[in-house]
């Protein structure tokens, strides 16, 4: 059918690894953007990991008065205190007091005031506090499950594979992670536990491409033993790609669905989610595969396998 | 092979069979679900979905070390005291206490009797005389695990008295208790209720001294200055009160908030111990002022006029009635024998739960949607069958989450789009490789075959890459991200079984039915 396949390429011959130098330099001056931004401005942590108190207050009395209530919280003496329109009635605010200096029972006093100070005609949908004792421990444990999990990811491919492809898994999904650390440093969007789930959904995804193309790569070892290793990534990036495009614009759609649809909460989510699709498809074709061109992929295992194993063109036999 | 051998089919069929029942809670009604059997219940939503509170609490362990030293030091004192041994300088300094025996030849008896205060209490002896109680450090973990077992006990008891629908009360880590209450809107007087150890203990006033005097710093050893609970109404700010505990409210039975002379009020009973306890005393220091505490505060400090022997009697002070009610249920409940902290506090109200799920299966639907005409315009009557798998796949997680009792938050409904994605990118590396086998001149079947063999190495390693991720996310995470690491790994386990076997069969069974003899995709 032509309609399918002018939706998917099939027998192309695009040559992707020509493109690596200019595909590293994007790479450097990604990563070394995002550790700048890291370093210089930070992350905007939201109350999970910075401590703090979060209220989502609803007025019963028409639209909000911003005006006043800025006015009013900022008299409390509580430091910083930001207040930001939400929805489409004018009624909710999100009312955001920073960590206050002291221990638990401080910031629970600060609410007691911010409460009676904002007064009746308010509703709160959600309040959130987090002391400082837990916030500490929150961005410990999530900075541990990223790191175990990339370390886990590559250990697992080193197995599955050759320790080669091991390396490149690790730098291509290190490479995903601390670019979208740099989004959301440039970009200023909170920083809270929800990301952290959405960065490792982004590693776990990300990985899943990879591999599918290192499979696609030790196959092909197996098969055309006399090939270049150049022309035989670009053969496993080619004959992948109609499942790259196909399955980054499902994912791509259900992303989108969740963007649009899915509400205040899975809005950082979401936008993480959305770049970790973009990038984690670039690192797997720029990073991950024009890798393996600086390692000698005939020696060791992968060759022997391959002598041993003598595969008609078609593959092995079908039983 | 494309021959399926019966166990295989079975299988399929029993697994979608559970799919389809455990599932089935989850169109029900609240009411309808509640007269289903406990193991076919609909999954249960976290409470940013349903709306409720979450509270972190940690037990003050030092608190309950220092209560212990305390204890130590009054031991001490009344074990001297009693056999008449002189001794200086006594006290709790850092982890031990320390006290001198002044005479030479009174040393070892005095060791025999300190030994007896308290097993676990080691005793060092120095030369001049000193001698240094220290708990052992197995000694000093045992009672604190004891103090968070029974916090645990007393939050769950202060909590049933109050009536919350389906509380959760879980131990976390070394020192700390996690609440949930579904439902609950207004976290404040639960955390009030909390946030009091309720200790209560009857002692004599120490009429040796005043109040005045006790507050330039001269308290007699052996009594304490506290404050006035009801500083208003005439009556002293604070109160010089003997340190022995005549009767603790560990001896209470009972405890309801009454009236007298109009005024609420709260009644207690002791056990028969306590009632005897309570008689002794009252009637061995008649006439005296008897303060009762609590909290380290003096509620009040009546006179006695005449024995107590019922075991029974009432605290006045200036309550409302909410406050006698309150402070009655904790009596019942019993005493904390630490404070406990709020170390974190998440409450959100059911209509934004409401919101949130709304939202998220919405998007959730959406997302499906697009995918699954996306699946046909591309493949064709294999993407509808690609479609029907995917359908059973969010069927299977949905069931699997309700058996197990597993608890859907909302980054888990993200995870949920996640698995979509990752199933149907598992159907795309089948189809795209039959078709590869297609063109490079393979029959149908043998093109089915070797399009399924092959791509399951890729979706094998794939799946499994995102599960050792979302095992430690798992085993790391917490809140939220477990949540979603949860959904995630019974997503990928339904994904397996879904893309590759019933995939599989529904594609094999539809070639042969309708005799196709090239593949509908290309």
């Amino acid at each position: 059918m032509q309609l399918i396949d002018r939706f998917l390429p099939h027998g192309t011959k695009y040559d992707f690894i020509r493109y690596r130098w200019f595909a590293f330099c994007i790479t450097a001056v990604l990563i070394i953007g995002s550790f700048a931004s890291i370093a210089i401005k930070g992350f905007n942590f939201g109350i999970d990991f910075a401590g703090g108190i979060l209220l989502e207050a609803q007025s019963t009395t028409g639209p909000a008065d911003l005006h006043g209530m800025r006015t009013t919280l900022g008299h409390l003496g509580l430091g910083e205190v930001s207040l930001q329109e939400f929805g489409t009635t004018g009624r909710d605010v999100m009312i955001r007091v920073q960590r206050q200096e002291g221990d638990e029972k401080t910031q629970m006093a600060a609410l007691s005031k911010v409460k009676a100070s904002l007064g009746e005609g308010f509703t709160y949908r959600r309040v959130e506090i987090v002391g400082p004792k837990v916030g500490g421990e929150l961005v410990r444990d999530g900075v541990l499950a990223v790191v175990l999990a990339l370390g886990a990811i590559a250990l697992y491919v080193w197995f599955r594979f050759e320790w080669q492809f091991g390396v490149g898994a690790l730098v291509s999904t290190f490479h995903d992670v601390i670019t979208t650390f740099g989004l959301f440093s440039i970009t200023g969007l909170e920083f809270n536990l929800t990301t952290v789930a959405a960065i490792l959904t982004i590693a776990g995804y990300s990985v899943n491409d990879t591999v599918v193309e290192y499979d696609r790569v030790r196959e092909n070892l197996r098969k055309f033993k006399t090939m270049s290793l150049y022309d035989l990534l670009n053969l496993a990036v080619n004959e992948t790609l109609a499942r790259t495009i196909l399955t980054v614009s499902t994912v791509f759609v259900t992303v989108l669905a969740l963007l649009f649809v899915g509400g205040e909460v899975l809005r950082g989510f979401s936008i993480a989610m959305l770049w970790g699709l973009i990038i984690g498809t670039f690192s797997s074709i720029y990073v991950a595969m024009p890798m393996l061109i600086y390692f000698n992929l005939r020696t060791g295992k992968a060759a022997e396998e391959a002598e041993a194993e003598e595969a008609p063109t078609g593959g092995p036999a079908a039983p | 092979m494309n021959h399926f051998p019966k166990w295989k089919i079975a299988l399929v069929a029993i697994v979608s069979l559970f799919g389809i029942v455990f599932a089935v809670p989850n169109l029900l009604s609240r009411d309808q679900a509640d007269r289903m059997p406990h193991w076919l219940q609909p999954v249960s939503l976290g409470l940013d979905l349903q709306g409720g509170s979450y509270l972190l609490l940690e037990v003050d362990t030092a608190y309950v070390f220092r209560e212990q030293l305390t204890s130590l030091v009054e031991g001490v004192r009344t074990t001297l005291r009693k056999e008449k041994i002189k001794y200086s300088d006594l006290g709790a300094r850092g982890d031990q206490v320390s006290v001198r025996i002044i005479e030479a030849d009174e040393r070892a008896k005095a060791r025999e009797f300190l030994r007896k205060i308290d097993a676990e209490a080691a005793i060092e002896t120095r030369d001049d005389g000193s001698m240094v109680l220290k708990y052992s450090e197995q000694a000093v973990k045992a009672r604190k695990t004891a103090a968070i077992e029974q916090s645990l006990e007393i939050v769950r008891r202060r909590i049933d008295e109050l009536g919350t629908r389906e509380p959760s009360i879980q131990r976390q880590g070394e020192d700390r208790i996690v609440v949930q209450l579904p439902g609950v809107k207004d976290p404040d007087r639960i955390k009030a209720l909390l946030g009091k150890t309720a200790k209560l203990t009857f002692h004599l006033l120490d009429d040796s001294t005043g109040a005045d005097e006790a507050q330039k710093g001269r308290v007699p050893p052996g009594s304490m200055l506290l404050p006035s609970a009801e500083k208003e109404r005439g009556m002293p700010e604070s109160y010089v009160v003997r340190k022995r505990i005549e009767v603790g409210g560990d001896m209470l039975v009972d405890s309801k908030a009454t009236y007298s002379e109009g005024r609420p009020v709260v009644s207690f009973r002791f056990s028969a111990a306590g009632a005897k306890k309570f008689g002794d005393a009252t009637r061995e220091n008649a006439g005296k002022f008897l303060a009762i505490v609590l909290d380290e505060k003096v509620i009040s400090a009546p006179r006695i006029n005449e024995p107590i022997l019922g075991g029974s009697g009432i605290i006045s002070g200036s309550f409302s009635v909410q406050q006698a009610q309150d402070l009655s249920l904790l009596l019942r409940a019993g005493a904390l024998p630490a404070p406990l902290q709020v170390l974190e506090e998440r409450t959100v109200g059911p209509d934004l739960g409401a919101d949130s799920i709304q939202a998220g299966a919405v998007a959730s639907l959406l997302g499906l949607a697009l995918v699954v005409v996306l699946m046909i315009i591309v493949y064709g009557s294999l993407g509808a069958l690609a479609d029907l798998a995917m359908v059973l796949n969010l069927i299977l997680l949905l069931a699997s989450l309700s058996a197990l009792g597993a608890t859907l938050t909302l980054p888990g409904i993200a995870g949920i789009v996640l698995t979509m994605g990752m199933a149907v990118d598992a159907n795309v590396l089948i189809y795209e490789r039959m078709r590869e086998e297609q063109r490079n001149g393979r029959s149908i079947m043998s093109a089915i075959q070797a399009g399924y063999d092959r791509a399951f190495g890729t979706i094998f390693d794939a799946h499994v890459t995102t599960l050792v991720a979302a095992a430690l996310l798992f085993q790391f995470g917490s809140g939220p991200v477990r949540g979603f690491a949860v959904t995630l790994t019974l997503g990928l386990l339904a994904s397996l079984f879904t893309a590759v076997l019933v995939n599989r069969i529904m594609v094999v069974t539809w070639v042969r039915w309708r005799r196709l003899k090239t593949l509908p995709l290309a």
